[in-house]
């Protein structure tokens, strides 16, 4: 399915990430990275000093999609895949993969790459090189 | 503030998502389909959050320490190992099987779309899962 090509609203969008980044890292000494923020609240070996600030967070996350359609009025534009035995395969590779990995897209691809990590530079260009073969595989190949 | 300022974070963060279309998976796996429906929004997304995260991140690195913190807990290994690279790379195929990583995923869970709804639980999973292997050498400070 096509979508249409937003260069403004992504790069605004984008801008408020980074401005989320920035406000974490200058209030917290914290990276925004979402998959080591939901992971430290995740057992096993809470990180209980953590827990507070990882929940807030998440509620923070979790207010915005509601906020979206109270201020202007409209859903947000989604579509999501219904094949459950996909989904749940996917999920738990990026579950997996993001924490054995130290970090997704947020942590490695914004704050990473902004840092000049090597680390994470290496780890994005590794996932972006997989993410666009997967998803070669899956619409050209066994998608037709 | 202190709780505030975090409320805000992740505020901005969930937004920031919604506006960019990030948090729409068939934006994502658009953007992974060089052959395909290519849509390159999500470079701009990227673009975007780094054109700020780099002159502020310097900015901030500039104080002695957080507002609210005593130190800035940023990861400091330089090394490649590899759970780096694999887990890098099974995290890229599940994003692109989903078209959801877990920023996205997360924001969207309160528009109960039925995908999502499987997705969450099953990356939280995995996320224990891993924990739960990794434990001994997982560092609280990673990203």
């Amino acid at each position: 399915m096509e979508t249409d090509f937003t260069p403004i609203a992504s790069l605004l969008g984008g801008g408020l990430i980074g401005l989320s980044a920035i406000v974490l890292l200058a209030a917290h000494g914290r990276i925004a990275g979402i998959s080591g923020i939901v992971s430290r609240i995740l057992s096993p070996n809470v990180d209980k000093a953590g827990l507070p600030q990882g929940i807030v967070f998440l509620i923070g996350l979790l207010l915005a999609a509601p906020l979206w359609i109270l201020v202007t009025g409209a859903t947000p534009a989604q579509v999501v895949s219904s094949n459950g035995p996909l989904l749940v395969i996917a999920g738990i590779l990026v579950g997996f993969g993001s924490v054995m990995g130290n970090g997704c897209t947020s942590g490695h691809g914004v704050c990473g790459i902004s840092r000049g990590s090597t680390r994470s530079i290496a780890a994005t260009m590794t996932f972006m090189a997989t993410a666009f073969v997967t998803v070669f595989v899956l619409r050209h190949v066994v998608g037709g | 503030m202190r709780i505030f300022s975090t409320l805000i974070a992740g505020l901005l963060f969930g937004t920031g998502l919604i506006l960019s279309g990030m948090a729409n998976p068939a934006k994502v796996q658009n953007f992974l389909d060089l052959f395909g429906t290519w849509d390159p929004s999500l470079a701009f997304v990227m673009g975007g959050a780094i054109m700020v995260t780099m002159p502020g991140f310097w900015l901030v690195q500039k104080r002695a320490t957080p507002f609210f913190n005593d130190v800035f807990h940023l990861p400091t290994r330089t090394d490649f190992d590899a759970r780096l690279v694999v887990g890098a790379a099974t995290f890229g195929i599940g994003w692109g099987l989903g078209g959801f990583c877990p920023g996205p995923a997360l924001t969207s869970t309160p528009l109960a779309a039925s995908g999502t709804l499987i997705f969450v639980p099953a990356m939280l999973v995995g996320m224990m899962i891993a924990k739960s292997i990794a434990v001994p050498v997982l560092k609280s400070k990673t990203v």
